[in-house]
């Protein structure tokens, strides 16, 4: 019978996910323009 | 919480365009021999000034920031500078697609004065040979007589069109030091086999080895030159082209046409994309938002034959363009599919008659055509 | 980005570009730089918030503060003006 550890990582605090809250695109960057 | 990315957003469609392009004429004093809207003659039933200043009135309450002005030729229209003035007085700003004919030293003075004003220059060459064998004897050197007068007024970078075509890939270089003697940006975009196309797209699309040349040329010049993101196909190839990387067609852009019509985008003026026309009941909004066929094409779209692809997610089956006008169906891959996949379903089409094949809806080129060599 | 250049864009007056016109989204707004022909999206009503009231405030934190984003995200925001001030959104005032 395996011997259960606590995995350390369970313990911290996940990591804060940064938002990508801001996205750039060209004018021209767009499919079915002239 | 998580933000969707932005084209899972944008494919859903928004409110408003964010931009469009907005033909302003069937009229053109050339007659290329792969021309998207099949122009040449003028259609009797074109959008009248006060028509057209209707719709960018709608455009501005909209808060359409940018629009691409085209036709045919548009500065044939006789109110072409009233128009353009309109807009951008109105803050919707103007990029407009000429060849060049109708810009003298005076124009491109005008031109210069005007703010929110860009322009692109069409060649589909790096010498007259190449470009004059499209788009018709002279056409080259008009094109650059034009470039000369817009350098001499001052107008500041202006963006040089090229459609790749097998008879120019060998040619971007040349393409690019073009731009960079005048300061002007180079914009590269795909060839779609729709209007005049329809006859001249076998002979004159890149094949699949100058497709991939094409690829690493795009991705070695970065954002120094444009696409217009009419490569997103090519993604299948490897790392992304710069650009959103999907069909924007009916989703975030679309095209009104000189008689006020609307179509998902300018490479399918068919009417199995036509969404309704400007003068109907409601305008260009109400079209926009309560069309049939933009309700469709804001909901997922099947990836059919292409769902058990890995490169799926990359191309996303290319352009529903491409495919309609060569016949296949469009959940399937594209005619230029860089996995082969699409010229095997292009063999298999080979039987079917090509009068089954889609052709455009309407034919606005001058009777005698002459016939360029290809 | 170090520890104390986030500290300084937080401490900066920051502005709306005059040139810059906001269009509401479902999921936020679009904004549109007519002088550099720059098209942003801010993909979140929070970060258009900020974005709007920035000159109401003597700080991008102080803007934070006042829109009630949780302090937990405020890595998130200096990222995104970050890159707004790099694409002349926003300036500094």
């Amino acid at each position: 019978m395996e011997n259960e550890t606590i995995d350390d990582a369970e313990l911290t605090e996940p990591a804060i996910e940064e938002e990508l809250l801001v996205e750039e695109i060209s004018i021209d960057g767009m499919c079915g323009v002239y | 919480m998580s933000v969707e990315s932005l084209a899972t957003q944008l494919k859903a469609g928004l409110d408003a365009p964010i931009c469009l392009t907005w033909e302003l004429t069937y009229a053109c004093n050339l007659q290329c021999i792969h021309c998207l809207s099949s122009s040449g003659r003028r259609d009797p039933r074109e959008l009248s000034t006060t028509e057209a200043f209707t719709v960018l009135d709608e455009l501005r309450d909209l808060q359409v920031f940018y629009i691409n002005i085209g036709g045919g030729e548009p500065m044939v229209r006789r109110d072409f500078f009233d128009i353009v003035e309109h807009s951008v007085a109105n803050g919707i700003g103007v990029k407009f697609s000429t060849n060049g004919a109708f810009i003298g030293a005076a124009e491109a003075r005008r031109l210069t004065a005007m703010d929110y004003l860009d322009i692109q220059l069409s060649i589909d060459g790096a010498d007259a040979a190449t470009n004059d064998a499209v788009r018709g004897e002279g056409s080259f050197a008009t094109a650059m007589r034009a470039m000369d007068h817009l350098a001499e007024a001052g107008f500041g970078p202006f963006k040089i069109s090229v459609v790749a075509t097998r008879q120019n890939v060998p040619q971007l270089d040349r393409f690019k030091a073009l731009a960079d003697s005048y300061g002007a940006q180079l914009r590269l975009t795909r060839l779609r086999p729709s209007g005049r196309a329809v006859d001249t797209w076998d002979e004159l699309h890149p094949t699949q080895a100058q497709q991939r040349e094409l690829y690493h040329w795009l991705l070695d010049h970065g954002d120094s030159v444009l696409t217009g993101d009419s490569f997103f196909h090519l993604n299948a190839l490897g790392d992304p082209l710069p650009g959103l990387n999907m069909c924007g067609a009916g989703r975030v852009v679309c095209l009104i046409d000189p008689i006020g019509d609307v179509y998902a985008c300018p490479f399918v003026i068919h009417d199995e994309f036509h969404a309704g026309n400007v003068r109907d009941a409601g305008g260009f909004t109400h079209v926009w938002r309560g069309s049939e066929l933009f309700r469709s094409l804001r909901e997922p779209q099947s990836a059919g034959a292409c769902a058990s692809c890995g490169a799926y997610d990359a191309c996303q089956g290319g352009c529903m363009a491409a495919k309609f006008f060569t016949g296949m169906p469009l959940d399937g891959p594209d005619p230029e599919c860089v996995t082969g996949h699409g010229e095997t379903a292009l063999a298999s089409l080979a039987a079917v008659p090509v009068a089954l094949t889609p052709r455009p809806s309407q034919d606005h080129s001058r009777p005698a055509r002459t016939p360029a060599v290809v | 980005m170090s520890t104390d250049l986030r500290h300084r864009l937080l401490d900066t007056a920051l502005e709306l570009h005059p040139q810059v016109a906001l269009r509401p989204e479902p999921f936020g707004a679009l904004a549109y730089h007519y002088g550099n022909r720059r098209l942003v999206f801010l993909k979140h009503a929070d970060i258009v918030a900020v974005a709007r009231s920035l000159g109401d405030h003597d700080s991008l934190s102080a803007t934070l503060e006042a829109c009630d984003v949780d302090p937990a995200r405020w890595p998130s925001f200096v990222t995104a003006f970050e890159s707004l001030l790099r694409s002349e959104v926003v300036r500094e005032r």
